[in-house]
């Protein structure tokens, strides 16, 4: 049961499907770290990403490793636009109209999708999703080892926009102190629609990496981020690095557990886990402060 | 000798590696006045709420009417008999004036009627007796000083926390809230009073402690801190103690 | 409008109309619109009063649904006694949840996102375990009686329903003119400021949260008897969570009559979306959804908010703190 070979390949699974929430959690907690709200809306733009990722290929044959570098700017726009015009105005600052509004965003964006395709999961077939690679005794499926190496490529792309340029300079002001930042002549709401655009844009880039791998149906989006729920809490709200070790933590604890309980109750554990975190240690392993 | 209401012994408090409390020590007499004064930062409002149990200190204790209250939560303490201000005032925004002040008086009267009543009457007490039906949202800074108060009183307090009730009144007003705070202490309660504005400490305080940079610099009856040369220079800086004229009372 | 009266009055003219009419289809709707009114009074205690929004309140629904369902098909207990044990079910949910989340200082998105989580665990539970009938559901067996909680005509449920619902108006206002109503709003408004006029804010959270969800457990357990039909998705599902809250949210939060109305509006909403773009699933959600960002950016104090309004009242629960630079004549 314990041998290595079952568990090093669910391991190395976890590590895979991990870096892909991890992902998921990055444009959740950038969106946390620097606007200060949970964004409930952020499954169902996972969703959405899916479905644009899946048309793009059903009807103008994009590989979505194509696809992700119009839809990457695409969904930026999006995101940018959902802060600024819908968000950010609907709520009038106020926490508990800011936590509404994302969930009304949500409930429109799913049914939306539900009204207009159905409910029914569908898949691409592409020609390569069955391509594998051979380390050491495992067989690893060549998009998982892609969204892997993908995944660090991102954060540190991140990394380098909010370390090295002006606007991310602006973007880790207005995350540290808005009011400062707002004298000091920053465009406070034009970098929250910036920092939900560039989460939103994760997303996309998520969206193209899973669905060579991956079925699409209007609730895919929140499997997977109540699950970029639990890692945002367990590796810190707003911390970066967090949401890397936390995801990677995450897609090995779902995996294991899937394997030697099954997927529902691998499904119940990892909600369990984010109720324990929740109630006794919401801060985190790296938490930034709530 | 009797015993003080409040005695505060060897409080520190550390916020990481911050220390904003070391080993401060001070007393209050039942039924008086004492002032808590120092500059900005010292670690006053931090020693309130220490005393009213929303923070807790690293060291040292609180003793109540001759009882550890160590560990109790807020909520205890003003069953006790703990009030306290808040140095920014935190009306309950949605409700009325008589409303906010009811949540207080609730703690002696279970009904509604009778919570209200009572309420109408603290008030009355504190000058806020007209507008008792406006949302506390609407009210200017002097008001809400008063509402801040008259919540406080609500309780019935033996100890009255009042922290800067007076920062943000213009010179009128505060010759308007002195008297206020005089009654109530004439009424039997306790009070440790944080201000800034020295008309009024010097006015109403029996017993002064000044607090500088975490610590007790001196204490005693209001004229004898006033000239001494430590607290000056704690409020003003190295060598303005020879500087300054020895001033007994300070205008605002 | 004092007292009771307009409690007693509203619900004896809604009473006849089973009276009048014998409609079918009138009596299903007015039904459904008392079934969420009953789900958003149990919201709105805790939401609304209380000011902490749940995203999770399915899980009081389904479990009076699921207790009721169990305990008449599995261990042949009297329908009106199932109701009874479904609602205490729920209530001993909502205060392990509500036990669990505040002594934990759970505020704000945190305890919205947990209550979100809980609420999930428990669907996802209900649609594996056999003793729910896993995924495919459970029936309550037709038995046409009285004594079964099951009848004939619609009329006797819509009584039931209106019943409830006038229960928890009644109780409902009551606790608005209540310490334990003053306690809890002032906690919703200034939790710190509440705890130093002697509330003790997890106890005062956790009362709301228990009775909170016994209310919306009863209308669980209602919908149970009246469908004859439940299963995970329709339990524990999010369709229930969302209207829980969207009823209250439109018609008034901390309101008495706040979800009543809601209820009335959101559902008529829900018909009009399916008479014009027929019965697509999604649709009348996706109308939800637009209702609700609609109603916080423009009406955040929901009808009885606009009604208040026009008559002039200057109260608002949801008065924002001017800034120091504001002054009025006060």
């Amino acid at each position: 049961m314990f041998s290595t070979d079952i568990l090093i390949p669910t391991v190395l699974n976890g590590l895979m499907t991990g870096a892909v929430y991890a992902l998921v959690a990055l444009g959740l907690t950038l969106i946390y770290g620097v606007l200060h709200i949970i964004n409930f809306a952020h499954g169902a733009l996972l969703t959405a990403a899916m479905f644009a990722a899946l048309f793009a290929y059903q009807l103008w044959g994009f590989d979505p490793y194509v696809a992700a570098i119009f839809l990457t700017p695409l969904f930026f726009l999006l995101g940018y636009g959902l802060q600024r015009f819908i968000i950010g105005p609907a709520a009038h600052g106020e926490d508990r109209n800011i936590l509404l509004v994302t969930l009304g965003l949500a409930v429109v964006i799913e049914n939306a999708l539900l009204y207009a395709f159905r409910a029914d999961t569908r898949t691409i077939n592409l020609p390569h999703a069955f391509d594998v690679i051979e380390v050491g005794t495992t067989f690893l499926a060549v998009p998982r080892v892609i969204a892997f190496t993908v995944v660090f490529a991102v954060a540190l792309g991140l990394w380098v926009i909010l370390q090295r340029t002006d606007t991310g300079r602006a973007i880790r002001a207005v995350a540290k102190e808005k009011l400062g930042a707002e004298l000091s002549g920053i465009d406070v709401a034009h970098i929250y629609a910036v920092t939900f655009g560039l989460g939103t844009a994760c997303l996309a880039i998520a969206a193209c990496l899973l669905i060579p791998t991956y079925y699409v149906s209007p609730h895919v989006g929140d499997a997977f981020v109540l699950i970029a729920f639990t890692v945002v809490v367990l590796g810190g709200m707003g911390s970066v690095p967090g949401a890397l070790i936390g995801g990677l933590f995450i897609g090995v604890v779902e995996s294991l557990s899937g394997f030697y309980l099954g997927e529902s109750l691998g499904q119940i554990s990892v909600f369990v886990m984010f109720i324990l975190l929740l109630l006794f240690r919401p801060a985190g392993l790296f938490g930034a402060g709530t | 000798m009797v015993e003080p209401l409040l005695r505060v012994e060897q409080v520190s408090k550390h916020f990481g590696g911050l220390l904003a409390l070391d080993r401060v020590s001070l007393s209050a007499d039942i039924g008086r006045i004492t002032a808590l004064i120092g500059p900005n930062g010292a670690g006053k409002t931090t020693l309130f709420s220490i005393i009213a149990g929303s923070l807790r200190p690293s060291e040292g204790r609180v003793i109540y009417d001759g009882a550890n209250i160590e560990g109790e939560p807020p909520h205890r303490r003003a069953r006790r008999g703990i009030a306290r201000t808040f140095q920014i005032a935190q009306p309950f925004a949605g409700l009325t004036v008589r409303e906010n002040i009811a949540v207080g008086t609730h703690l002696l009267r279970p009904a509604r009627a009778d919570a209200l009543g009572a309420a109408d009457d603290v008030a009355h007490e504190v000058g806020l007796g007209d507008g008792l039906d406006r949302a506390a949202a609407t009210l200017t800074v002097a008001r809400r000083k008063r509402l801040e108060l008259a919540r406080a009183l609500a309780i019935a307090p033996r100890l009255l926390l009042l922290d800067e009730v007076l920062a943000g009144l213009n010179p009128s007003e505060i010759r308007d809230m002195v008297p206020v705070i005089r009654a109530i202490r004439n009424r039997g309660i306790t009070i440790v009073m944080i201000e800034h504005v020295m008309q009024a400490v010097m006015t109403l305080a029996e017993h002064v402690f000044v607090l500088s940079e975490g610590r007790v610099i001196a204490e005693g009856p209001p004229d004898a801190i006033a000239a001494d040369p430590d607290v000056v220079e704690a409020y003003l800086g190295r060598g303005a103690a020879g500087r300054t004229v020895a001033a007994g009372h300070t205008h605002a | 409008m004092k007292g009771l009266a307009p409690i007693v009055g509203t619900m004896a003219l809604v009473g006849t109309v089973p009276l009048i009419t014998s409609s079918n289809v009138v009596l299903n709707f007015l039904v459904m619109v008392f079934l969420i009114a009953l789900v958003g009074q149990g919201w709105n205690l805790l939401g609304g009063y209380g000011g902490q929004y749940s995203f999770g309140h399915a899980a009081f629904f389904g479990t009076g649904a699921y207790v009721t369902a169990v305990l008449q098909m599995h261990y042949g207990v009297n329908a009106w006694l199932s109701f009874g044990i479904g609602i205490v079910g729920g209530a001993v949910v909502g205060s392990a949840i509500g036990a669990l989340s505040f002594r934990s200082g759970l505020k704000g998105s945190y305890f919205a996102l947990v209550t979100l989580a809980f609420a999930e665990v428990l669907r996802i539970a209900a649609s594996v375990a056999p003793i729910t009938g896993a995924g495919v559901g459970t029936l309550i067996r037709l038995d046409l009686r009285p004594e079964a909680f099951q009848f004939q005509s619609r009329a006797p449920f819509y009584w039931i329903a209106l019943g409830l619902v006038g229960a928890s108006l009644i109780l409902i206002r009551a606790i608005e003119h209540s310490r334990f109503g003053a306690y809890l709003v002032a906690v919703r408004e200034n939790e710190d400021a509440a705890e130093a006029l002697g509330v003790d804010p997890a106890a005062v959270k956790l009362g709301a949260m228990t009775i909170s969800a016994a209310i919306t457990a009863a209308a669980g357990c209602f919908y149970a008897q009246y469908f004859l039909f439940i299963d995970a998705g329709i339990a524990y599902g999010p369709w229930i969570s969302i209207e829980a809250l969207l009823a209250p949210l439109v018609g008034g939060i901390g309101t008495v009559f706040g979800p009543l109305l809601g209820a009335l509006a959101v559902r008529t909403l829900g018909e009009l979306g399916r008479l014009m773009a027929g019965d697509a699933p999604g649709l009348d959600l996706v109308i939800y959804g637009c209702v609700l960002i609609l109603v916080v950016a423009v009406a955040p104090r929901g009808i009885v908010g606009v009604l208040s309004g026009l008559r002039g009242h200057a109260l608002s629960h949801k008065a924002a703190l001017p800034t120091p630079l504001e002054r009025d004549n006060g």
